[in-house]
Parts: C-alpha cells; sequence; structure tokens
C-alpha cells in the first residue's frame, strides 16, 4: 500500500469474539482496506480470540433481545428464557452459519485472510494474552503484541478510530 | 466491452468491493473493469468506493436484477 501523509487511516479496537459480532470489524477493516485507507485493528478481552488459528465462534441468545431468525417464512424471536433450554444456542449457531453460506455472505475466516493479505495490521493485547493464557503460537501469523499505549499512539494519528 | 469482467452476483455486502479492488489490479490503468452484481447496497457502494480511491464510475445500472457497473482504473 502507498504510505504518504495523504493516506487516510482509521484504527478499531476489537473486544468481541462471537460469531455475529466478528463481522462488524471484519468488514469494515477489509473495506477500508480496499477503499486505501491503513488499517489497524486491535484484538482484546474476547475479541483476541478472532486471532485464534481454527476459529469456532457460536451466537447466544442470552442478552440479545433483537435477535430474529427467519424461520417459516417469518422471524422468529429469541427471547432469553430459551437460552436456558441445552442446544439452543448451538442451533441458533448453526442456523446463523447455514444463512451465511445461503446469502452469499463472507466467512469470518475468508475477511480475516483478506485482511492480512490487505496489509491491515493487527495488535493482539497482551494483558489479555496473559489473563486468558494464550500466546502468539495459539494465534495466526501476523498480529504483534502490544497495549494501550501502543493503541494509543497510534489512534492518534488516524481519521476514524472504532471501539467495536 | 471492458477490459475486464468480474462476476459478483450472488455475493453480499462487502464482497463485491473486495473483489472488485482485487480484479483491479489486474486492469491497466486507464483500463475498464465491469462487475456484475445482485447486492442491490452495490449501487451506492460503488459510488463511494470510486469517490474515495479515484477510480471512476464510468457507468451504473440495473438490468433484470443484476446492477452492471463499469470502473475505469485511474491510478
Amino acid at each position: 500500500m502507498e504510505q504518504n501523509s495523504n493516506t487516510k487511516r482509521m484504527s478499531m479496537i476489537v473486544t468481541k469474539g462471537s460469531l455475529d459480532w466478528a463481522y462488524p470489524p471484519f468488514i469494515l477493516a477489509t473495506t477500508a482496506a480496499a477503499m486505501g485507507l491503513d488499517v489497524t485493528m486491535f484484538f482484546t478481552f474476547y475479541g483476541l480470540t478472532l486471532l485464534k488459528k481454527k476459529l469456532d465462534m457460536s451466537v447466544t441468545t442470552l442478552g440479545n433481545p433483537a435477535m430474529a431468525m427467519p424461520m417459516f417464512g417469518m422471524h422468529m424471536a429469541m427471547p432469553n428464557i430459551v437460552s436456558v433450554i441445552p442446544g439452543v444456542d448451538a442451533a441458533a449457531s448453526a442456523m446463523m452459519k447455514n444463512l451465511i453460506k445461503k446469502k452469499g455472505v463472507a466467512s469470518i475466516e475468508e475477511l480475516r485472510t483478506t485482511a492480512l493479505e490487505s496489509d491491515v495490521k493487527m495488535i493482539a493485547c497482551q494483558m489479555t494474552m496473559d489473563l486468558f493464557e494464550y500466546s502468539l503460537d495459539d494465534m495466526i501469523e501476523g498480529p504483534v503484541v502490544g497495549g494501550a499505549a501502543t493503541y494509543i499512539e497510534n489512534a492518534t494519528e488516524c481519521d476514524i478510530n472504532l471501539f467495536i | 466491452m471492458a477490459d475486464q469482467l468480474l462476476d459478483a452476483k450472488g455475493l453480499n455486502c462487502p464482497l463485491p468491493i473486495l473483489r472488485a479492488k482485487k480484479a483491479l489490479k489486474d486492469v491497466a490503468v486507464g483500463g475498464t473493469l465491469e462487475v456484475l452484481a445482485t447486492d442491490p447496497g452495490a449501487v451506492k457502494d460503488f459510488e463511494a468506493f470510486c469517490r474515495v480511491t479515484g477510480n471512476e464510475l464510468l457507468d451504473s445500472k440495473v438490468e433484470g436484477g443484476i446492477y452492471q457497473f463499469l470502473i475505469k482504473r485511474t491510478g
């Protein structure tokens, strides 16, 4: 990517690691990179799991009151109470993965690979790695380790800073 | 007739844009890329993509549910 003072820059703090929440950061990072922006993603807390070599994301109906799945030609609400039924979250996750495939939506793996190919910089939060006992060996190749100060310095130079 | 054709039919946001970005790399500066898509959101997205990247959107139309974009690579 061309690096000059005119290049716009974007940074993102990625805090969530569920299948649904994995989409916004990777969609925005890959699109911004395609539009010529210099992009940095800072992965912290549950967002850090999106850097794992093998992704195993799921969705939960708990605390997700707006979640409604298209079923039988209508939208089925997913009230919090159903999340206590064993297998509901697994079924909802399987259903969402199925929809993703059917509707021509990219997989997170594809978006992540595209992000790396487009030189999106990835920073893995050191504190989260210590807290949840991860090492860089568990992660894909590409991310560097850093902390809050690393992110803040980067953010001061950015045109867009997002917290997701 | 465009220099390159990209079939992005059936793909959803942001794949048409990502594939177009990749395809533009194989187009010579001054050459054109035609993109076919079925994602209605692609209309506004290709306008924005071209405005930000400086590539020129020569044509944008819809025919029989297929969106057609003609992009000229400028740099």
